[in-house]
């Protein structure tokens, strides 16, 4: 097994150095989310302004797949559009649902085209969509906050 | 400081029984494989184990010669199958010393007979020794696989009942500190692990037997790990029930074992309703079956009862004695070799006594689920994670533990192999 393509370099690199991590205020939704299997576990907030996700918070526990996941996604859609952020989300749960054969588009994901070789080791993949998961969640309970409040 | 030699081969030791673990080796033929570009190196035998020829031969053979269902066929096979199934429960009786075959209760695993006793209790049940409410106590241990949690908690929600538990040690032993407070007049039944999946632990019951016959209560030990590697006798362990499991000591999946005092069973509702357990059906009701028939309802697990069966000829053809000293030789070489390995942790106890051939640990800053991923690059198979006992990780404050357990067939060599492996983690993640 080629172990350098799952543990790449930036991903090591953002376990090692998370990027936005610690839970922070305000926010419009906060959620928790377990890998029932593994016992890794995520806090997200998002705040947002309009449109706009204005901020992405997280704190939480677990291997260095999941931990470099949550780092790449605050990167990559801290500050976007909900509507661009959940393109991007798809996108990425595309890659990580293609077995390692779905060529990822780094215009697109950016540091998250680190996680194709993780799509390639099923018992790893839910490690990388936790975050993911957690964002798309937090995101809907916020849009559908704001709703309300219109 | 003078220092303390052990001559070579320990020669104290020289009456101990042992086997040739590499004709053992030969047995198996899947330990010849390779993963990873490596020689396999399998350390998860508490999860499942591997099977010898032996076994899967018998599987094989029985499918080939004998194959038709049990218990309702005049004809040659059907005869055949029913010889070769209830021969299987006469080895596993005489395995674990039951004074008679009809106390053994063939299940699909561990779980389902741990979930056949917990279903006896109720506020309805005919025996008063299986009659639960509010107020009646029910104890297991902080260290139990969850398949010793859950069907207890369903049953307080059920009856009202409450689930109390002994905590454990830091070592990770069972506190019998509180025993006579926590083991009272109000409990019902004592559920508790023999030996730990997690920890490695092996509970010394004997104190615990005498106060739960002292307060008239039940005891059930789950043996899922214990039965592989020690050897058993229900009647000097004065238990009521056992719980194991054939895929952890050689056998296929599929096929369990509950272990019951012949009289309590008798004395038990059954569990799961159909053909094969009935006395006599009528539109109008029915009446049920004795033992062990009465809690086997449907085709059972025939082939596979036959594989623990042949997985049991093994075992014994080797023998548990010998068995359970290559686990404590393995153990004690596995604990003081992971001991120099810069940052590692062991939770359980760290000499290999009252313990056996399972060693979970941590390494400092690196989780689990890591260090798994770059041993198995190196062939190397653990388990990560919280292994079904999720309150061990909580007792010690940890998310998850990198687990390596041994059985027969494992070597030194495997050891080494992981203690190299660690190393290369360590450089990883660096
Ligand atoms: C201590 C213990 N109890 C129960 C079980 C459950 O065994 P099974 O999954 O075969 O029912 C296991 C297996 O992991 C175990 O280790």
């Amino acid at each position: 097994m080629q172990l350098d393509q799952l543990y790449q370099e930036i991903i090591l690199d953002h376990y090692k150095r998370p990027k936005g991590r610690g839970l922070r205020e305000p926010f419009a939704a906060d959620v928790h989310h377990v890998n029932p299997t593994c016992g890794d576990e995520i806090t997200l907030r998002v705040a947002l302004d309009g449109e706009t996700i204005s901020d992405i918070s997280y704190d939480g526990q677990g291997c260095s797949i999941s931990q470099a996941s949550a780092s790449v996604l605050f990167e990559l859609l801290n500050g976007r559009k909900v509507d661009d952020a959940l393109a991007v989300h798809a996108a990425f749960v595309e890659l990580m649902g293609g077995k390692g054969q779905v060529e990822p588009d780094e215009e697109v994901l950016g540091d998250a085209v680190a996680f194709a070789g993780v799509a390639k080791y099923p018992a790893r993949v839910k490690c990388a969509l936790l975050s993911w998961m957690a964002l798309k969640d937090a995101v809907a309970q916020a849009v559908a906050l704001e709703k309300e409040e219109v | 400081m003078t220092a303390l030699t052990i001559p070579a081969g320990m020669p104290q030791y020289d009456d101990k029984p042992r086997f040739d673990v590499e004709r053992v080796r030969a047995d198996f033929p899947i330990l010849g494989r390779e993963v990873n570009g490596h020689p396999l190196v399998y350390l998860d035998s508490g999860n499942t184990s591997q099977k010898p020829r032996q076994v899967i031969d018998a599987v094989a053979r029985y499918y080939a010669e004998h194959n038709a269902n049990v218990a309702r066929s005049v004809h040659t096979l059907g005869t055949e199958s029913t010889e070769a199934y209830e021969g299987a429960r006469a080895k596993v009786a005489a395995f674990i010393g039951a004074p008679s075959v009809d106390e053994v209760v063939f299940t699909k695993n561990a779980t389902e007979s741990l979930n056949l006793v917990a279903h006896a209790f109720g506020p309805h049940a005919r025996d008063e020794r299986f009659r639960l409410g509010p107020g009646d106590e029910i104890v297991i241990s902080e260290m139990e696989h969850h398949s010793n949690i859950v069907p207890w908690q369903l049953l307080c929600e059920r009856t009202g009942a409450t689930l109390r538990w002994f905590g454990l040690t830091e070592t990770g032993r069972l506190d019998e500190s509180n025993l006579e407070e926590l083991v009272n007049e109000r409990t019902k039944i004592v559920s508790i692990v023999h030996m730990s999946n997690v920890l490695g632990t092996v509970n010394a019951t004997s104190r615990i037997t005498a106060r739960v016959r002292e307060v008239g209560a039940l005891l059930m030990l789950d043996c899922s790990q214990s039965v592989p590697h020690l050897p058993m006798d229900v009647v000097d362990y004065d238990v009521d029930f056992i719980a194991f499991t054939g895929h952890k000591m050689l056998a296929p999946t599929g096929i369990g074992v509950l272990w019951g005092r012949g009289e309590l069973l008798n004395a038990m509702p059954p569990f799961l309703g159909g053909g094969s357990m009935i006395e006599t059906v009528k539109m109008g009701g029915s009446t049920y079956a004795p033992a062990p028939a009465r809690f086997e309802a449907g085709t059972p697990p025939i082939a596979q009862a036959v594989g623990l069966g042949a997985a049991i000829d093994y075992l014994t053809g080797i023998g548990m004695d010998a068995i359970a000293w290559h686990d404590k030789e393995l153990t004690a070489y596995a604990l003081d070799a992971l001991d120099t390995v810069p940052g590692l942790r062991i939770y359980g106890p760290r000499v290999p006594v009252g313990r056996g051939a399972t060693i979970s640990f941590t390494l400092d800053g690196i989780h689990p689920h890591d260090v798994g991923q770059v041993l198995d690059s190196l062939g190397v198979q653990v388990r990560v994670g919280h292994h079904c006992a999720k309150p061990i990780c909580d007792r010690f404050s940890v998310p998850a533990l990198t687990r390596a357990s041994f059985y027969l067939y494992t070597t030194t060599d495997e050891v080494d192999a992981l203690v190299r492996g660690l190393d290369q983690v360590r450089k990883v993640f660096a």
